[in-house]
């Protein structure tokens, strides 16, 4: 009994302090005493523990690497770049902005990630909104849900496609190339599921708007993504793990200022790669093996489909999007791929889930949810329905989408 | 007679030209910011744990109460006479027809979609300002009026 509650319980209080970060605390001071406490309980093995540490290892600093390159990528100015981009071609027009921005949202979140988008890319789609007198609200949203819908194509998209790209056993390829359809058919469903729901203000006739001033194309950061992408497609077949990959991506655009200021510019490096985070997923990781090998592991694993048919393939699908937004992506990633990884097709099933899931509740879980209703009870007024309606709608959209554009491509390439 | 005019982006300088055909009208120019605009990007960044900033939700409330200010200046000097600039923040819909206390006339205007003429021609927080003004109501086309050809052919 104590062997199926405590690990649950452990990993509702890390989960609950990593919602409300109680005086701005990082997860990780929750995640790790309750790693501890699993351990000294004897409720996982050391042995598994380091089993499991050494297998998150590289996927950590694969993910360490890339908010690192995201990071830079913004600093030489992708990001503004993106955002005038997005301003000219749109010429005041509502419409034509939300065709930009979803053309680019979906780009930014398939080769720099999720975090990239919400972080980096979010601010600049809102002021190029502003600048050219628009109603920014579907374009915000349009942002916020592809950062999740569209983080399908590439293991470096998501941090969810990381923890799982090694249970696939494809290559960097391959996993885009049965990926790539799905995230296509997810954020065009999307974008047509948008059009008609933000009809009202999208339909505000364009307005002659003063030109955006001209940003200049940061042409070597560009093209260092661009090497660095093609790299991670060639690591694979050379025998290299893709992170190094990135970590390259990230020294080359680091370089010049990293030659001239050492030690300024590795702090900054270090920062950005967010260390303490990569701490929680470690923690994390040793929680839900807990949780997985007690019996809430036995019940989900009753639960998941042997078989990657059209229909094991929803029910993978749904499964992951239910237990993303019961706990968090990170944790129903971690406890489902195991569970799932004797078919590459159900884990790339289960990973259409948690990464299309959160838009369920828009901020990644219910719990999430709640507890900002808390937050803003007094000074917001209850948030509107708006948010649930349009999370409703599109992650019901994308997922039966994802799913039928993903049974398309193992049927076509002999995958399952 | 007092008006508010509600202004909203990229409709607004149909209600504008509207305002100034009442010249005798003491004006209100009306901009409500709508709370879950900020919300679509805080709360994305929840989503995030704590791979997200904080220090995103001052930036955005900055840049959406700049907007405002703009919106509510360059709508001022385009009536070309004083009006009372009034910025809400809040349910759209709902702080609109609070706004509109008092008053004899609201000027709005239409989302601009010509494709749906017909009851639900008017967008969400359009429709409910217009079911619920505690006033006369002055709805105009940000662009022109549809023909009369665009008229369904009766039953």
């Amino acid at each position: 009994m104590a062997h199926t509650v405590v690990p649950v319980l452990v990993l509702v209080a890390v989960l609950a302090f990593a919602v409300a970060r109680p005086r701005g605390l990082p997860e990780v001071a929750a995640a790790v005493p309750g790693a501890a406490l699993l351990l000294a309980a004897g409720l996982v093995s050391w042995h598994a523990a380091a089993r499991e540490l050494s297998a998150l290892g590289p996927t950590v600093g694969f993910l360490a690497a890339v908010l690192v390159l995201a990071h830079l990528a913004d600093d030489a100015g992708v990001f503004a770049y993106a955002g005038a981009l997005a301003g000219r071609i749109s010429r005041g027009s509502p419409r034509r902005l939300l065709g930009v921005v979803f053309v680019i949202a979906s780009v930014v979140t398939a080769t720099l990630s999720l975090d990239a988008t919400v972080v980096l890319l979010t601010p600049v789609v809102l002021a190029a909104a502003v600048r050219a007198g628009i109603r920014a609200r579907p374009h915000l949203y349009a942002t916020g849900h592809l950062a999740n819908s569209a983080s399908l194509p590439l293991p470096v998209s998501n941090l969810t496609n990381l923890l799982a790209f090694p249970a696939t056993g494809l290559t960097f390829a391959g996993f885009a190339g049965l990926m790539t359809l799905p995230w296509l058919a997810a954020a065009g469903t999307e974008y047509l599921l948008f059009r008609w729901f933000f009809r009202a203000d999208l339909a505000a006739p364009a307005r002659q708007s003063p030109t955006p001033p001209a940003v200049a194309v940061p042409r070597y950061a560009l093209t260092v993504l661009a090497l660095t992408l093609l790299g991670f497609g060639l690591a694979g077949p050379l025998g290299a793990d893709p992170a190094w990959v990135a970590v390259g991506g990230a020294l080359a655009l680091a370089a010049v200022r990293l030659v001239r200021h050492p030690v300024t510019e590795g702090v900054r490096l270090l920062r950005a790669a967010n260390l303490p985070f990569c701490g929680f997923v470690f923690a994390l990781g040793i929680v839900v093996l807990a949780v997985r090998s007690g019996g809430l592991g036995g019940l989900v694993a009753a639960l998941v489909p042997d078989r990657p048919s059209p229909a094991g393939l929803l029910a993978a699908a749904v499964l992951g999007a239910v237990l993303a937004n019961l706990l968090n992506n990170l944790p129903a990633t971690l406890m489902l791929v195991p569970l799932v990884a004797h078919s590459p097709g159900l884990v790339l099933a289960v990973l259409l889930g948690v990464n299309i899931g959160p838009n369920l509740t828009y901020v990644g879980s219910l719990a999430n949810l709640l507890w900002r209703q808390i937050l803003h009870a007094r000074d917001h007024p209850p948030l509107a329905w708006d948010f649930l309606r349009l999370g409703a709608l599109t992650v019901a959209g994308c997922l039966l989408a994802g799913v039928a554009a993903l049974w398309l491509g193992l049927t076509l390439s002999g995958v399952s | 007679m007092r008006i508010v005019v509600w202004l909203t982006e990229g409709t607004w300088p149909a209600c504008v030209r509207a305002a100034r055909e009442l010249p005798g009208a003491e004006a209100t120019l009306l901009h409500v910011i709508d709370p879950d605009t900020a919300e679509a990007v805080t709360g994305a960044q929840a989503g995030l744990l704590g791979r997200g900033a904080a220090q995103l939700d001052s930036t955005v409330d900055s840049v959406l109460t700049g907007a405002q200010d703009d919106l509510l200046r360059e709508a001022a000097a385009a009536l070309g006479r004083p009006a009372r600039l009034e910025g809400r923040r809040g349910r759209v819909e709902r702080e609109v027809v609070a706004a509109c206390a008092g008053t004899d006339l609201l000027v709005l205007a239409r989302d601009g979609d010509h494709s749906r003429l017909g009851p639900r021609s008017l967008g969400h927080a359009t429709r409910f300002v217009v079911d619920h003004a505690p006033c006369r109501v002055l709805l105009v086309w940000p662009d022109d009026p549809p023909a009369l050809s665009t008229l369904p052919s009766a039953p």
